[in-house]
């Protein structure tokens, strides 16, 4: 740990993937909590996936791939969100073909890519040692983009992810705010593909949601826990994997799945032990 | 009071998936009126309190509430629905909940204001249930969600309260514990109520409409076992619905 402190000090490049790490965090806690708690975590799944078809496509066509990735997100949320409201029984199976339509294009894109450099690992299970400063900049912009829309819009994202049918009946327009969501976890899945890659976005969206949901039963506090476990995960991943030489990403997903586990068993007897008060306080 | 009727249903017919679920219904409910909605399962209650919230369309027929479609309406209306539309492990307090009912009201943008809280508690207080504003919704017991549901639909202080079956899932003394409240809610909103338990409600409301597809209204003084047994037993099609007086829709009935 000492090692990694000193290497922090003298390493550019370990500066910035804390700090990429820091950013995705804050989009983890904000968004990964409405995901959580409104259950679309497999919908995420499949825009995080189909975000290498565009990730490819601007490889080939020598455009930033962020700007690609970006672009291949909003469209799968779009598109998944759109036939979720137009017909919901066939939601699993679209987002199961995007899933792999965009996994596909992806690889054509890449294998078709001239003097074709990039390195296929990286893209699905993210490089947070190579993150340059401009992705950085990028992912500050896509954090305050997201704190500002949830800050404002905060209590009609409640009210469609808590009961959709009365949030209509309040006149909130529910189709636009559900799209809205879709966007910002299409959004927040660009930030942590800098970080854990594609393949490994899911988790880091989802667990530290997932603990906090374990003991808080507030959105904003679950918000707020679900940031700082992110930015525990992804710093304590980082400096595991230091020492051994291990690849970051898969580290930082280790140490949150494990903390999971742990918690939710810590939870299961946190409510068994109460349970048992209770019963014995009513007899 | 103004003349314009709080429900007017206007020659009404749904079918969903190419089955008919209402057929030409009438109904004309006037304001301050306490209706009751009675049926067998399946008999169209829940689709005609959609229609009359503008949650679906009808194919054929016109429906206002106070004079306008229902979606314009929808300000208006209170609705405590049969089953809450949420998970109940929300991570969310039940002061959150009945304050979400002011949604619509005030700019769009920010975050639940102060007149938004005390106005949550007001309606918490006027269902006898001040005390779980801060409790979680997952750790309420039936009836008092049942009441947090009312509270949140009668916090905007609606002109009309549609209910649909509220005290299918609470204790005998509950229920009319939720009827009394509902008819000393004061001021009284116009009240349309579905419910199964016709003999149960015929003590609180003015008027029931019994809906199988097709609706008849009687007044609750008509009320006997022989017409329940009429409405839900084999003999549906053999009663004539013969009632003159405060059903402008049912003469449509006869046959």
């Amino acid at each position: 740990m000492n090692a990694f402190l000193d290497a922090l000090i003298h390493y550019d490049f370990l500066q910035g993937a804390l700090v990429a790490g820091l950013l995705a965090s804050i989009g983890c806690g904000v968004v990964g909590t409405l995901v959580v708690v409104k259950r679309i975590a497999f919908m995420a799944g499949g825009i995080a996936h189909s975000v290498l078809g565009g990730m490819g496509a601007a490889l080939y066509f020598g455009v930033d791939p962020l700007l690609g990735a970006l672009f291949a997100a909003i469209l799968s949320a779009l598109l998944i969100g759109g036939v979720r409201l137009a017909w919901a029984a066939q939601e699993d199976t679209l987002i199961g073909a995007l899933w792999a339509i965009g996994m596909a294009v992806g690889i054509l894109f890449i294998a078709k890519t001239p003097g074709y450099a990039t390195d296929l690992i990286s893209l699905l299970f993210g490089n947070i040692l190579l993150v340059p400063e401009r992705a950085l900049w990028f992912m500050g912009v896509l954090d305050v983009v997201l704190l500002v829309v949830v800050g404002l819009c905060y209590r009609q994202f409640v009210a469609v992810i808590f009961d959709e049918e009365f949030a209509r009946l309040r006149g909130v327009p529910v189709a636009f705010f559900y799209l809205l969501l879709l966007c910002l976890v299409a959004v927040t899945v660009v930030l942590l593909i800098q970080v854990v890659g594609l393949i490994l976005v899911i988790a880091l969206l989802t667990l530290p949601a997932a603990i906090a949901g374990h003991y808080l039963h507030s959105l904003g506090a679950m918000m707020v826990a679900a940031t700082l476990l992110g930015m525990v995960f992804t710093s304590g991943g980082l400096a595991l994997s230091y020492g051994p030489d291990l690849p970051a990403g898969p580290t930082m997903i280790l140490l949150a799945g494990a903390a999971y586990v742990f918690s939710a068993l810590v939870a299961r007897l946190l409510a068994r032990h109460r349970a048992a008060q209770r019963a014995r306080a009513g007899g | 009071m103004s003349a314009t009727p709080a429900i007017a249903v206007r020659d009404l017919s749904f079918a969903y998936d190419g089955a008919l679920i209402l057929e030409r219904v009438d109904l004309t409910v006037l304001p301050g009126e306490f209706v009751g909605l009675v049926g067998p399962n399946a008999g169209g209650k829940s689709t005609l309190l959609k229609l009359i919230l503008g949650l679906l369309s009808p194919q054929r027929g016109q429906i206002h509430v106070f004079g306008e479609p229902p979606r314009r309406a929808a300000r208006h209306i209170g609705y405590v629905p049969q089953f809450p539309g949420f998970p109940r492990d929300f991570p969310i307090a039940v002061e959150q909940v009945v304050a979400m009912g002011r949604l619509g009201q005030g700019p769009w943008w920010g975050w639940t204001r102060h007149t938004d809280r005390e106005a949550a508690r007001r309606a918490l207080a006027a269902v006898g249930a001040e005390g779980l504003a801060e409790r979680r919704i997952g750790a309420l017991s039936g009836g008092q969600l049942q009441r947090v549901l009312l509270a949140r639909a009668l916090v905007t202080e609606p002109r009309l309260l549609i209910l649909d079956e509220p005290t299918a899932n609470v204790d005998q003394r509950a229920e009319g514990d939720i009827f009394d409240l509902l008819a000393g809610l004061d001021p009284r909103p116009t009240i349309l109520v579905v419910s199964h338990d016709i003999a149960f409600i015929s003590a609180y409301v003015h008027r029931v409409a019994c809906l199988n597809r097709t609706l008849t209204c009687h007044p609750t003084d008509a009320l006997d076992g022989e017409l329940v047994q009429h409405l839900y037993g084999t003999r549906l099609r053999a009663v004539a619905h013969d009632l003159p007086g405060p059903c402008p829709g049912a003469h449509r009935h006869h046959r």
